[in-house]
Parts: C-alpha cells; sequence; structure tokens
C-alpha cells in the first residue's frame, strides 16, 4: 500500500513537471499573439502606459478595427491572398498530376533523365532564381500583375516528386483495369488516380496555400501597386503608413491578416498538422 | 514490361506541359544566374558584358559580403540548435502520454502557421524600446532594458530568437512522427531489463533510434535557416552597421534596390553552393539510413 501511493505521488510530481514546462513553452509560442489581439483592443492612452494590461480598462475594439479597415483596402489584400494562393494551387495540380503520374506508371523516353531533373530541381530555394525570373518578368512587361505573382509558381517539381512518389504505391491493376475500360491515360490521370490521391493532394494543398499565403520575399519583388498586394505586403504597407507608431489599429491590421490561415488551420488542424508532417521532407 | 510506342507518346504528351514550364521557370533561370554572374549586367540592359571573375574577385575583397555570410552562418548556428532542441523536448513531452496533447501540440504548431511577416510587426512592438512588453518586464524584475533592435550587438540573435519561435513547432511536429515509429514494447521491454528511469530509457532507446530523424530534422532546419529573410527586411533592413546583413538580404538590396544584376547573381551562386552542399548531406543521410526520401 505504502509503496503504491509513494508510486503515484511521484507520478503525479512527473506530470506537474511536464506540464509547468509544456506550459513555458506555451507561454512562449503564444506571447506574440496574445499581445497582439490584446494590444488590438485597447486605446493609444493604454498602450503607451507603463504597466502590461492583458484586458483594457477602456474596449478600442470598434475603433482600432475601424481605422484599420479605413486607412488599408485590407479585404482587398486578403482577397488578392486567396485569388494568387488559389490560383496558383490550381495550376500547380494540373500541370503536376498528369507529370506525376507519367513518371510514376508510364515507360518514355527520357523519363529517367526527367526524374533526376525533378530531384535536382527540389534543392534549389526558389530565391535562388529571383533575379532572373525578375529580368524575364520585366522583359516581358508582366511585372506588377497577378500572372507575375502566379506564373513561377505554376511549375512545382515538390508537387510532381510527392505526387510521383504517391502513384508509385497505387496498384498497377488499377491503372490497366483503366485502360481496359477504354479510359485514355488523361482521362486514368483525373478519374483513376486523382480520388485515389486525395490525402497526399490534400497534403500537398496545405504546404503551397500555406508557402504562398505567407510568402513575402517574391511579391515584395514583383509587384509594386497595392492593388496587387497580398497580405504580408499589406501589413507592411500598413506599418510604413501609419509609420510603425499607431500600434492599435496597426495591431488590429496584422490580426486581421493572420486570422484567416489561423482560423482555418484551427478547424482543420490535423489535416494541416500531418500535412506538413507529410511534405516535411521540403 | 516493354517499351511500347503508344505509351510512350502518352508519358511524353503528360510530360509536356510541366516539362515546358520547367524549362522556362527554373532551368533557363538556373542558367542565367551562373551566366549573368560573370557579367556586370544591370537591369534594363539589352546586351550582356562578360567581365570573368570580376563580380567574385570584387567580393572576395568586400567586408560586406563576408559579413553578410558570417552573418547567415551565425544565424544558422543559434536558430538550428535551438529550434530543434526545443522541438525535440516539446516533442518528447507532449509523447509521453500527456493529457492535453492535442492542445500543446496545436500552440506549439501556430507560429509556424501565422504569417512571419506579420508577427514579425508584433515582435517589432514587443521589443518597443518604451512601451514593449519585453523591457517592461525586465523593468518589472529589476533588469536593464535594452533596445533590441537598435544594438549592433544583439540585434541578430534577437532575429534568430524569432526565428526559433517561429520554427520549433515545425520540427515537433517531424519529431513527433519519428517518435510514432517507436514501438511501445521496447519501452516496456527495456523497464522489464532494469532501465531504470525515463532518462535510462531516452539514452537507451529514443535517442538512437531517433538518430536519423535527428540528423534529418537538423539539415532541413540548417535549409530553412539560410534562407532567413522576411524578418530581416521589416525589422532592421541588415542593420545596425550591417550586423543583421544576411545573403538573401543582400541579394535582394543588389539585385532588387541597386538593380545590379550580375553582382547580386554572383552573391547567389555562393548562396545556392551553400544550400546544395548542405541538402547534399539530406540525401547522404537518407542513404545511409534507408528511409525514404
Amino acid at each position: 500500500m505504502m509503496s503504491v501511493s509513494r508510486k503515484t505521488t511521484a507520478a503525479l510530481t512527473r506530470s506537474a513537471m511536464r506540464h509547468i514546462l509544456l506550459m513555458t513553452i506555451a507561454a512562449f509560442a503564444l506571447l506574440p499573439f496574445a499581445v497582439m489581439v490584446s494590444t488590438s483592443l485597447k486605446p493609444a492612452d493604454e498602450i503607451f502606459s507603463d504597466s502590461v494590461r492583458w484586458w483594457p480598462h477602456k474596449l478600442a475594439f470598434v475603433e482600432n478595427y475601424n481605422q484599420a479597415l479605413s486607412t488599408a483596402p485590407l479585404a482587398l489584400y486578403l482577397l488578392n491572398g486567396v485569388i494568387v494562393t488559389l490560383a496558383i494551387f490550381f495550376l500547380q495540380v494540373l500541370v503536376s498530376l498528369p507529370a506525376a503520374y507519367a513518371l510514376a506508371k508510364l515507360r518514355f523516353i527520357g523519363r529517367r533523365i526527367a526524374f533526376c531533373f525533378v530531384l535536382f530541381c527540389l534543392l534549389i530555394p526558389y530565391h535562388a532564381i529571383a533575379v532572373p525570373l525578375f529580368i524575364m518578368l520585366y522583359f516581358v512587361d508582366l511585372l506588377d500583375s497577378y500572372s507575375a505573382l502566379v506564373l513561377p509558381f505554376t511549375i512545382s517539381v515538390f508537387g510532381i516528386f510527392l505526387m510521383r512518389q504517391f502513384f508509385m504505391g497505387v496498384p498497377d491493376d488499377l491503372v490497366d483495369a483503366a485502360r481496359m475500360d477504354g479510359l485514355s491515360e488523361l482521362s486514368i490521370v483525373w478519374r483513376v488516380m486523382l480520388p485515389a490521391a486525395i490525402p497526399a493532394l490534400t497534403a500537398f494543398g496545405v504546404f503551397s496555400i500555406v508557402a504562398h499565403w505567407n510568402d513575402y520575399f517574391w511579391p515584395l519583388i514583383a509587384v509594386s501597386s497595392d492593388g496587387y498586394f497580398t497580405p504580408p505586403l499589406g501589413v507592411m504597407a500598413f506599418r510604413n503608413a501609419e509609420a510603425g507608431t499607431n500600434f492599435g489599429p496597426l495591431m488590429a491590421a496584422a490580426t486581421i491578416i493572420v486570422a484567416p490561415l489561423i482560423a482555418l488551420f484551427l478547424l482543420a488542424q490535423r489535416r494541416f498538422i500531418e500535412g506538413i508532417a507529410f511534405t516535411g521532407i521540403k | 514490361m516493354t517499351l511500347s510506342a503508344s505509351q510512350n507518346r502518352a508519358g511524353l504528351a503528360l510530360m509536356a506541359p510541366a516539362a515546358m514550364l520547367a524549362v522556362i521557370f527554373l532551368l533557363l533561370p538556373l542558367l542565367a544566374i551562373f551566366v549573368l554572374a560573370f557579367t556586370d549586367y544591370q537591369l534594363g540592359d539589352r546586351t550582356l558584358h562578360f567581365i570573368g571573375f570580376d563580380n567574385f574577385r570584387e567580393l572576395a575583397d568586400e567586408p560586406i559580403f563576408w559579413t553578410s555570410l558570417g552573418n547567415t552562418l551565425l544565424y544558422s548556428a543559434v536558430v538550428v540548435p535551438g529550434s530543434v532542441t526545443l522541438g525535440l523536448v516539446s516533442a518528447l513531452l507532449i509523447d509521453a502520454r500527456t493529457s492535453l496533447r492535442s492542445f500543446y501540440r496545436t500552440v506549439f504548431f501556430l507560429p509556424v502557421m501565422a504569417s512571419l511577416l506579420a508577427m514579425a510587426v508584433v515582435w517589432e512592438f514587443m521589443l518597443h524600446p518604451s512601451f514593449g512588453i519585453v523591457n517592461t518586464a525586465l523593468k518589472a524584475i529589476g533588469l536593464a532594458p535594452h533596445n533590441w533592435l537598435k544594438d549592433g550587438d544583439i540585434a541578430l540573435y534577437v532575429l534568430a530568437v524569432i526565428g526559433i519561435w517561429q520554427s520549433f513547432g515545425f520540427n515537433m511536429v517531424l519529431f513527433m512522427a519519428g517518435l510514432s515509429a517507436i514501438p511501445r514494447d521496447l519501452y516496456d521491454a527495456a523497464e522489464i531489463d532494469g532501465a531504470p528511469n525515463a532518462w535510462a530509457r531516452f539514452s537507451l532507446i529514443t535517442w538512437p533510434l531517433l538518430a536519423p530523424v535527428t540528423v534529418f530534422v537538423s539539415i532541413t532546419a540548417m535549409i530553412r535557416s539560410f534562407q532567413v529573410f522576411d524578418t530581416v527586411h521589416a525589422l532592421t533592413q541588415g542593420g545596425p552597421s550591417k550586423s543583421t546583413e544576411v545573403l538573401l538580404y543582400t541579394i535582394y538590396a543588389e539585385g532588387f534596390e541597386f538593380f545590379r544584376s550580375g553582382r547580386a547573381a554572383a552573391i547567389t551562386v555562393v548562396f545556392i553552393a551553400l544550400v546544395v552542399a548542405v541538402s547534399l548531406m539530406r540525401f547522404v543521410s537518407f542513404k545511409k539510413n534507408g528511409k525514404p526520401a
């Protein structure tokens, strides 16, 4: 009896220690979000005070968010983010799925070279080719447009690689049966492989959408008129316009920009985390 | 299977769109980098003028280039161990049959999902010399406040802390995937064989079996850390006095602020060499451990 209770006490202590450590890390992870939301609710005089208060005396929610939305076209930036990320993902699927299927299931001249090229390109971060891409778009006069934001990412070697690995595991019988039914190779891609590949495709979608929604480097280079700004560019434009001192509305703007993806993540967190873990090889 | 003509045709046709786009948007730009690096090309020029290795010679003579390279490596040397260790510790703590498991996992993963640029603006506010929560907290416990982003001795480390904050949750998820692949009966067996405590179980089982994952996570973290840009551009612009100048920021400034494409290309060649060298380590570690790529 004695030893059992000692054992449970020890287990309880260990568990308490674990939670204290985890809570400390959680506080570190959450601190910027808490500061962001809390400041976005505060009137200026409470922001510039010396004490830490999480919940304001006087709620300035309406003022701050109103000012954020009227100072900058945040809704437009969010809409641009949706347009650009969805266009990129749609075109990536359209281009990579047939290629991935060909690499996984068809024998054709140059297949090995094509696959080696895919593996090689996986190594190169897109930042490395930004300078020539910029020059190219400059000469065809496509800079500062949706095309500039979308076109360079229509080819995703990562998407091709990921889907090819997944298609390798799809049984050949399935493909042969579809051929017997008289399906063309292209319809096999969309009617047989696509439905089988939904888990991999979801993972790739999470990866692609998160990466391009949050991307800052390329949009910063590719567009200059604020009609094309994506959410991260919008935050910077807002900060620069406000000279970074109007913290209440600035934090409100940051909250508005961060919220959609976080909301999506909280709704489908398993999908997101598994998707990122699955694509973690990138 | 033999090479049938119809399959060959179909394969080539299905590859064609991807191949065309890959040539335009990957292969040609990549080749262009290695050509531009040997020219004095400036944006808008219609001809190329080759200058041999002059760009590289100039870089070698310029302290700023070496500062930029050194800062990138230093940033990486702080962020990689920091984010990998914190990711591993988080994964181990969560994995130990903790209640609130999914709560912690979600919370630790939030920084990975949030736009780093927006959160950089929040960090800037937190680090504000007079109204920031960091200095307020320091003053409250009687420590000296700092001007975090304007002090050349610490600015890079401050950016590194933001880098760790942003990426440890990503590493945690990869470690959790690795941990779930370790069979539970190994731990039971170790307990029966007299491995007395958690530390013994960790050093006998978890650490050795997790080693390939750790190598993989570290290399991935290193490649990501070489690409640090958002926080530098938003918070310090490489300053104060070049103390946070990193490779990607130098490329950006040369290529897109001064439009000296040739020089930007030459620095890019160094950047590519660095990334490819580390990536090849990843392939080697895959081969050695037989983990599927």
